[in-house]
């Protein structure tokens, strides 16, 4: 592991290398290269989402039997339809807005979604789930390498995580992304305010913008230079409240941001956000309450606040967003009402070109026999479409680029047509 | 070159920088030891044994930085945010400023992290397996504790405490390590990023290596849920240890011995301590860590100079894996003297911080400012990426991170406006005698001509420069930030 990742560190610089470009030039490059064109925002759900209760198989009796505290009744569940296998699937009954977004076609639900030998460490898991390999969980991401792929020079603000770290799926060794949870916090603070701060904000422009002849001093000046380049267009997105209402969390202040740049005009090709709590050892909750009905609701109301201001601002056709986890959840519930770390999950696309409805079918839960949908003696669902087939549907048919080199193979096949 | 550039260097790669306290320490130096005050130096340093270990006992009082709780007392060893505000405090204040700059760098070479350790443990219980400081609280050092026990001691002994530390049992896995289903993290770790690196071993050794390991795991001692009493600690398990004979494809012994013979599972511990001697000596060993301590203490722009990879791993070995006397070589050697290697190193953000505290000034500061900042920069103390560490040099500037810093510059300059703006004072007379006050104040920061004309305009831009207080009042912190929010001022 240390190999790869040194020599990548060696060999490349992840702070961007267009250093000496004036800042009007990075507008017209932005402007060039993402605006008004397609962008993915990836919605990663930390900690390892209980699938069973986003899409609950709610005619199977071995739900029932294996989860006596938490099963969600029947009753209660939001109806979809049924999948292609002809078992009937429920949503969750606090993802009355994601059933909003179904039924417009716009909602693509792809069940058992993950791959072999699944981790079921957090840590693994969500390094694997960022490179798209899972006998490499570290150096770069999927979507740094895609990001990668795009002419140079790239521009810094191409990909943008609404996050405190950057996360591994965009990590790159050509193209820096800067982390920015909150577009009000990226700002040129100062000791002083008004002429002052200006004078000094000007200075620190030409103190960076100097020609130097260090190689190492060029390099950090240019990320330098990036920031305060970067600033303005930011800082036009930190204004931006929408045109509904975005709930009061932390995951609709960061779709919100989201938004905001894609209306703004930022550029940005690639956005990641993450909202967490969903590693649920306990008190999950079933009808209505509990720590699982909450991170629902949260989902819900967040992403449906975004889906109705997009749509609003006409940007729906060019947004897809990818929802996942690092893992599905244990099938059986555990001594203290919750669920342990089990293998497949469940991934969801949205957005004005996706092709909705419900894609792979649903396990058989009954834990008897040479049960083929189920692994770990019957313990966990067992995946049945590769992530990495999902991936590959959006490199190709969303970002329009070759997903094999991205990928490392080819996964084109099996991959749901959700476009 | 003048013995003042040459103690600056010296206490920006072997300490943290210089506050105006370490100054006047190196100025008596000057005085009494004459051309031989950077050699007093650098033994004071290394000899940090015969300075007091006490600085914690300042944490809270007037005149040192301050920390920030959230609604109870500091709790450093059970809380990790107020761990990373001791060892910023340390790092700051500790006059052993060495001990702490080795056990940074071992931090990133034993890379550990605190979320899954709590994950298995708990916060609580987390927090002290990372920080938890001998005689504060019961059970054996805290993994940062050992790291300062460690920090210029024996690496042979070293690893096999590293490998007993609880924190490293649960962060490479060893509690699940089983005879019947051996698992090769930590075994694999050793070899890749703990000694020798890629190359000298095969896959089948890796086996082997989990093999060695199997039955080293933790056990509970008292009540968990109060950690004034309870706590985990290491415990061999022989039941659980493979006792067969093990052949690795490398020299085991001094007699080129490869194999490890079979042993009872009550001696099944020796296994281990066999296989950690003979990568500690391994020659592979001693010039890897050359050469991490050349990117450490020399440079960054030159790759490692092949005389003093040899060199430091020849003294490595001559002097039976110690350390002290490793370093020792090298803060003595010419590269570390030559001024092309000034500057030359990349500051990691918590390098970065905590100098231009030292160099600006603490008053009315927390630690818990720098803490914070220091997660937009890439760096949690305590929470590096994964086990390789943190990406080094380059890798820490994109423009978020070096946002986080340019902010932290304003935020700090800010924080100390009265003390900046006073200290000012006597060059107030000409914008030129500020800028080159301030420069000097910042432990020499080299800047061209052109980016000196810059900050001396900025000086100059509200009109004539006259001093008057309120020039030195904004404009002085302005200046301190542009020259902390630098390029120049991100290498040390």
């Amino acid at each position: 592991m240390q190999f790869t990742r040194r020599s990548f560190i060696r060999h490349g610089v992840s702070a961007f290398t267009v250093s000496m470009a004036a800042p009007a030039f990075l507008t017209d490059l932005a402007r060039a290269q993402g605006a008004a064109s397609r962008n993915l925002v990836v919605l990663y759900l930390s900690g390892g989402n209980d699938a069973l209760s986003t899409v609950v198989p709610y005619t199977d009796a071995f739900y029932y039997s294996r989860r006596p505290n938490i099963a969600i009744p029947a009753g209660m569940v939001v109806q979809v339809g049924s999948d292609t296998s002809g078992k009937a699937i429920g949503l969750h009954p606090r993802l009355t807005g994601l059933r909003q977004i179904f039924d417009a076609g716009h909602l693509a639900i792809v069940q058992r979604t993950g791959y072999a030998n699944s981790s079921r460490s957090h840590f693994v898991g969500y390094d694997i789930w960022g490179t798209g390999d899972p006998s490499r969980p570290s150096g770069e991401g999927w979507l740094g390498r895609y990001l990668a792929t795009l002419p140079a020079p790239v521009d810094p603000l191409v990909g943008w995580a609404a996050a405190q770290e950057l996360p591994r799926a965009l990590l790159s060794r050509r193209v820096g992304v800067p982390a920015i949870q909150d577009a009000r916090t990226y700002s040129f603070a100062s000791p002083n305010s008004g002429q002052v701060a200006a004078d000094e904000r000007a200075a620190a422009l030409r103190v960076v913008s100097a020609p130097v002849t260090r190689p190492s001093l060029a390099l950090v000046n240019a990320s330098a230079l990036g920031a305060l380049a970067t600033l303005d267009r930011v800082a036009s997105v930190a204004s931006y409240t929408g045109t509904v209402t975005y709930p009061n969390n932390g995951l609709s202040g960061a779709l919100r941001t989201v938004a905001g740049a894609m209306v703004r005009r930022t550029g940005t090709r690639v956005f990641w956000v993450q909202t967490g709590g969903f590693d649920t050892h306990a008190a999950q909750g079933n009808t209505g309450g509990g720590a699982y009905a909450t991170l629902m609701g949260t989902l819900n109301d967040s992403v449906l606040a975004f889906y109705n201001d997009l749509r609003r601002q006409g940007l729906l056709n060019d947004t897809l967003v990818l929802v996942y986890s690092e893992f599905g959840r244990r099938i059986s519930e555990n001594g203290s009402a919750g669920t342990d770390h089990g293998a497949a999950g469940v991934m969801m696309a949205l957005g004005g070109a996706v092709r909705g409805g419900l894609y792979g079918t649903a396990a058989s839960l009954d834990p008897a026999g040479q049960n083929p949908t189920l692994e770990n003696n019957g313990g966990d669902v067992t995946f049945q479409t590769d992530f990495r087939a999902v991936y590959a549907r959006i490199l190709e048919n969303w970002l329009g680029t070759s997903s094999v080199p991205i990928l490392g193979g080819d996964f084109r096949a099996g991959a749901p047509a959700i476009f | 070159m003048t013995g003042n550039d040459l103690a600056g260097h010296l206490l920006r790669r072997a300490a943290f920088g210089s506050s105006s306290a370490d100054l006047l320490t190196y100025g008596d130096d000057l005085l009494t030891y004459g051309d031989h005050a950077v050699l007093v130096a650098i033994e004071r340093l290394l000899d940090f044994g015969r300075l007091p270990d006490d600085i914690d006992s300042k944490i809270g009082v007037d005149g040192y930085l301050g920390v920030t709780t959230r609604g109870g007392p500091f709790a450093p060893n059970t809380a990790i945010n107020d761990s990373r505000q001791r060892w910023l405090f340390r790092m700051v204040h500790s006059p052993r400023q060495l001990q702490e700059k080795m056990a940074l760098f071992w931090h990133n070479h034993f890379a550990t992290g605190y979320a899954k350790v709590a994950g298995f443990a708990g916060t609580a219980q987390g927090a002290r397996l990372m920080a938890g400081k001998p005689g504060e609280v019961p059970g054996p050092p805290g993994q940062y504790e050992l790291f300062r026990q460690y920090a210029l001691g024996n690496f042979r002994d070293f690893l096999v405490a590293v490998a007993r530390d609880p924190a490293m049992v649960i962060w490479l896995d060893g509690r699940t390590n089983t005879r019947v289903r051996p698992q090769e993290n930590f075994g694999r770790e050793l070899m890749e990023l703990f000694t020798t690196g890629v190359g000298p071993y095969t896959e089948a050794d890796v086996v082997t290596a989990a093999r060695v390991f199997t039955g080293w795991n933790l056990r509970n001692n008292g009540s968990l849920a109060d950690t004034a009493v309870g706590y985990y600690e290491f415990s061999f398990n022989a039941a659980q240890h493979d006792t067969a004979a093990k052949t690795f494809t490398f020299p085991v012994y001094p007699d080129g011995g490869k194999t490890i013979p079979a042993r009872t599972g009550a001696d099944g511990q020796q296994d281990g301590i066999d296989l950690i001697t003979a990568l500690a000596t391994h020659p592979e060993t001693a010039r890897r860590l050359a050469r991490k301590f050349w990117g450490y203490f020399i440079s960054e722009s030159a790759s490692p100079d092949a005389q003093f990879v040899e060199n430091v791993a020849r003294v490595y070995l001559l002097n039976s894996t110690d350390i002290r006397s490793t370093v020792r070589y090298i803060l003595r050697s010419p590269w570390f003297e030559n001024p092309d290697a000034y500057f030359a190193r990349y500051a990691w953000p918590v390098e970065y911080v905590v100098r231009a505290i030292k160099e600006t000034g603490w008053n009315g500061l927390s630690a818990d400012t720098a803490r914070s900042a220091l997660t937009s920069m890439g760096q949690t103390l305590f929470e590096p990426p994964d086990v390789a560490g943190w990406a080094l040099g380059s890798a820490w500037f994109g423009t978020g991170s070096m946002l986080a810093r340019m902010n932290f510059s304003a935020g700090l300059a800010t924080n100390q406006r009265l003390a900046l703006a006073r200290d000012a004072q006597p060059y107030r007379a000409s914008a030129d005698r500020v800028v080159d006050w301030l420069l000097a104040r910042y432990s020499s920061v080299q800047f061209d001509t052109a980016q000196r004309a810059e900050l001396v305009r900025y000086l100059r831009a509200g009109g004539d420069w006259t001093g008057s207080d309120t020039q030195l009042s904004q404009r002085v912190p302005g200046l301190a930030r542009l020259v902390i929010g630098s390029g120049e001022y991100q290498f040390i």
